[in-house]
């Protein structure tokens, strides 16, 4: 048995470093394109201002990169570093779309950011168009690859287990690849990356036109990003991860877990809007129901029924004691009698060793684990309900909040007449953040949802860590929390520093700053009549 | 098409090897001048040239390093559970060191404040020489063998401390590795550099090439006669099902020269570890650095074959338990996944040597302090 100490503080480190390093990955995915969208209408059309544009949030993707990258180095580090037995026992499957991301995509990205940054002044137009453009679609199939990693712990299809070898191995290429969790897992995650960058691009440039700055400039940036940012959010919430949810044990869980659905209820099922679900009572209190309105999302029918949360927790009992024989011949077949009747035996139970897994919480020999014992592993087969329920509900709520903006944004600028919308354009900008919330309550509630599992039926988290002190842990734990500490209020200030310069970060002598610093030595106080002047030269 | 299990076992610790060179080639360039940046450039201006000249492709090159965790992860997932949980602080401590690099390049020069400039100078230079001699020791520690062993789970456990690492044969490996990529990157800032900072760095290329030389010869010496290596006594045949459990090992004091015994053709890999090294010594003081950094990539090729030939068909060889040791044959993936990995890597190393092979031609000139005031904006 390993340290539960210590296993709470790998997970708190892990969890603690991947959301953090998420607050930066949406941000490149989806601004990449922004700026190949205008990049290549100042191809087109040999505009400057659009090159302005192109460099300007350029220099903003720049500073968030650099941290993407930093802090992606150390989810690399840590599968090794902290989640040894889980690399030992999965690498054989999960390493591959690591390491072919590595070779397909964050070479291409990596090799072309930094020409896209420096290489202005020796590529030609086209040449660096299309550094931006390799340099967006690599970062984007780096999130396929690594969505592909993360949709197999989810539905582990492809793969089964050797008690030779004592791992899973890969069984089937393609399967691991074209695994349905990982596809829609891979629209919704990128959707949202465009949704977080659009809302970036949109509520900066509000900013500007509240400041009536730089006019041109945030109009034409708001409107790049407005028809990105509204395709974007349609294509989150149209398809949602939601059709991916009816894969897998892992994910049923997921789903009654997320809709504290205790009882199976009949076709279609009610969506429970509010509620407190408590894990202890198994029911959820106060709940206020939508009927009709779940089954129709989970299943996209009237007449599948949803599993509940009960009924799912009497299969796994069942698992369990099928996995506490499967444990059981794993040891016969690794000692010395590997005999092709404890083989059948090993084989038919095999699918459910990893329940068996689940008792390695409790003791050593989960093939002679008492009933106390197995009560105790059922009760852990389903994630905590509450945190899931309500992160849900947040990521939903900052989605459709979003989707609101989006729809009035388009409107209004069609119109031609954003910028007279003050309220709109304040609401822009005061939620930059929702994007972010909204990435990481569904992240949580991809990973979270996923307990007890490390891999879904296959793996429990519990015996998934490295065999390291609890000691190890608050001392690479406590440097993580320090040096992130430090690095975000860096990147803050410089983002806030660049994001208030705005284009006059540039130094072309075009922008606001510069023409109010060269204005106000022959002006009285500054006010805002010079900053009309070099707007016109724009257009 | 398949190829044979013992075939491909034999070329992923082929491959893993050229990724690792790879990234000391390429990437352990950018550490050097990172390791030098604070020393070959007085003023400001002159730190930014020599930032500027590997602005553009530190990134892709780190990506060598990224794809060679992830092939070891891939294709030797037990190694990479074993060596990376059980230098549990190591791995950190160079984690931590890689960490001031995309913010030092990205951000140094967006502030024009000298201490903040200053700061992450000396980021960078953290940037290069910790992982440099983070992987260096960690190197040294193989061939020491590590203290670890595995239960019938195949669950490891190590048993050494963070500082059991720094054994002197094992900080001697460290030292090399950070003086053989200060010299390579010296060579190229030779190249890349406007003067004044191309003399410094031309001083700087000849002075470390010869302390890896001796470096390089006092850990051969070492090697040879303090340093025990292991060997396998048994073990089933080389395409069986891969178990790291079913060998027998013992350890032996001569038994990392045996490869060089039975295959004398093997030595030309330290011959041109040194030959490399000294031919960089002269090449740089004859003003040809552009053959210094082809001589160079060849003495670090050269110097971690000399420890992967060493080694073989050992990766991580147990002091304490010599049977749970991780050789080439038993500690790799499942015949599919290596199959996979294996045309993977077929198809993209040779579009990755193409298209970054492009961006240094594109990037490719003489930086200058004129060119850094010109765009002062622009460049990092």
């Amino acid at each position: 048995m390993l340290d539960s100490t210590m296993i709470e503080l790998s997970r708190w480190q892990f969890a603690m470093t991947a959301m953090y390093h998420f607050l930066f990955v949406p941000l490149t995915l989806g601004l990449a394109w922004i700026l190949v969208i205008m990049e290549s209408v100042y191809v087109m059309t040999g505009r400057e201002i659009y090159r302005d544009m192109t460099k300007f949030w350029g220099k903003l993707f720049g500073i968030n990169f650099a941290l993407g990258v930093t802090t992606g180095l150390t989810m690399e580090f840590q599968f090794g570093t902290n989640w040894a037995y889980y690399s030992h026992y999965v690498g054989d499957v999960f390493g591959a779309p690591l390491a072919i991301e590595g070779l397909m995509a964050f070479f291409l990205e990596s090799t072309f950011i930094g020409l896209f940054f420096l290489g202005w002044e020796r590529l030609s137009k086209r040449q660096h168009l299309t550094v931006t453009f390799l340099m967006a679609l690599a970062s984007n199939l780096s999130a396929l690859w690594i969505l592909v990693a993360n949709g197999w712990m989810q539905n582990p299809v492809g793969a089964e287990f050797s008690y030779e070898t004592m791992r899973m191995e890969m069984t089937n290429f393609m399967d691991v690849i074209v695994n349905p969790v990982a596809q829609v897992k891979f629209v919704h995650t990128v959707a949202a990356g465009y949704v977080t960058a659009s809302m970036f691009v949109l509520g900066i440039s509000s900013w500007y036109m509240l400041k009536g700055r730089d006019l041109a400039f945030a109009k034409r940036s708001f409107s790049v990003a407005i028809g990105f940012g509204l395709a974007g959010i349609l294509s989150v919430i149209l398809l949602g991860d939601e059709s991916g949810y009816e894969v897998g044990d892992v994910q049923k869980v997921k789903l009654a877990a997320i809709e504290a659905e205790w009882h199976s209820e009949p076709a279609p099922a009610g969506f429970t809007i509010i509620g407190f679900p408590s894990n202890e009572d198994e029911e959820t209190h106060g709940a206020v129901k939508i009927p009709w309105l779940l089954g129709l999302i989970a299943t996209r029918s009237l007449d599948t029924e949803v599993k509940g949360l009960k009924d799912l927790m009497r299969d796994h009992e069942i698992r369990i004691r099928s996995g506490m024989i499967a444990y059981d011949y794993l040891q016969r077949l690794r000692g010395d009698q590997d005999t092709p009747e404890n083989r059948a035996v090993f084989d038919d139970h095999k699918d459910d060793l990893g329940y068996g897994l689940l008792l390695k919480r409790y003791t050593d020999d989960p093939s002679q684990a008492t009933e106390e014992q197995i009560r105790m592993a059922v009760k852990d087969s389903i994630p905590e309900v509450a945190p899931l329920f309500w992160s849900f509900r947040v990521m939903v709520a900052a989605g459709f909040w979003m989707l609101g903006l989006m729809i009035l944004g388009f409107y209004f600028n069609t119109k031609r007449v954003i910028q007279e919308k003050r309220w709109l354009l304040r609401l822009f900008l005061w939620s930059i953040p929702v994007p972010w919330i909204a990435a990481e309550t569904g992240w949580f509630v991809a990973e979270f949802g996923r307990q007890p599992w490390a891999i879904g039926e296959v793996l429990p988290t519990s015996i998934a860590a490295s065999s390291l002190a609890p000691s190890d842990l608050i001392i690479s734990l406590s440097a993580f929390i320090l040096f992130y500490t430090v690095l975000l209020i860096i990147e803050m200030y410089l983002m806030f520093k660049f994001g208030r310069q705005g284009p006059s970060s540039l130094h072309t002598g075009r922008y606001h700053h510069e023409e109010a610093a060269t204005a106000s030595r022959s002006n009285i106080a500054g006010g805002p009549a010079p900053v009309l002047a070099p707007q016109k030269r724009q257009d | 098409m398949i190829i044979d299990y013992e075939v491909l076992k034999f070329i992923w610790w082929v491959l893993v090897g050229v990724l690792l060179i790879g990234f000391a080639v390429t990437d352990g360039m950018d550490m050097g001048v990172g390791a030098l940046l604070p020393f070959l450039g007085k003023t400001d201006d002159e730190r930014r040239v020599i930032i500027n000249t590997i602005g553009p492709h530190w990134d892709g090159n780190q990506v060598w390093l990224i794809t060679a965790g992830g092939a070891i992860f891939a294709a030797w997932p037990i190694v990479y559970a074993t060596a990376f949980s059980g230098f549990y602080f190591a791995m950190l401590l160079a984690l931590f060191g890689l960490f001031f690099r995309p913010v030092g390049f990205d951000y140094r020069s967006k502030i024009a404040d000298p201490r903040w400039r200053n700061a992450w100078d000396w980021g960078l230079f953290i940037g290069g020489v910790v992982p440099a001699l983070v992987f260096g020791v960690a190197f040294g520690n193989l061939l020491l063998g590590v203290p670890f062993h595995l239960d019938d789970m195949l669950r490891s456990f190590y048993t050494g401390s963070f500082f059991g690492l720094f054994h002197p044969f094992a900080l001697l490996a460290g030292i090399l590795s950070v003086t053989m990529l200060t010299m390579h990157g010296a060579v190229w800032l030779q190249i890349r550099a406007a003067e004044p900072i191309a003399s410094r760095a031309k001083a700087a290329a000849r002075i470390f090439a010869l302390i890896s030389i001796a470096v390089f010869a006092l850990a051969g010496v070492w090697l040879i006669i303090g340093v025990d290596g292991f060997k396998v006594v048994s073990m089933p045949a080389l395409d069986a099902t891969p178990n790291p459990l079913t060998k027998e090992v013992v350890a032996d004091s001569w038994a990392w020269l045996a490869n060089y015994a039975n295959h004398p053709w093997t030595l030309v890999f330290p011959v041109l570890g040194f030959a490399g090294l000294w031919a960089t010594m002269k090449l740089a003081a004859a003003d040809r650095p552009g053959w210094g950094l082809v001589s160079g990539s060849l003495a670090i090729t050269g110097i971690i074959m000399t420890a992967g030939v060493s080694l073989f068909p050992f990766i991580l060889p147990s002091r304490t338990d010599p049977n749970s040791s991780l050789i080439v044959w038993d500690a790799v993936s499942s015949h599919l996944t290596l199959t996979v990995m294996f045309w993977a890597a077929v198809i993209f190393i040779p579009l990755i040597l193409a298209y970054t092979t492009w961006t240094y031609t594109k990037m490719w000139r003489r930086v200058t302090v004129e060119e850094i005031r010109e765009q002062e904006h622009l460049a990092y």
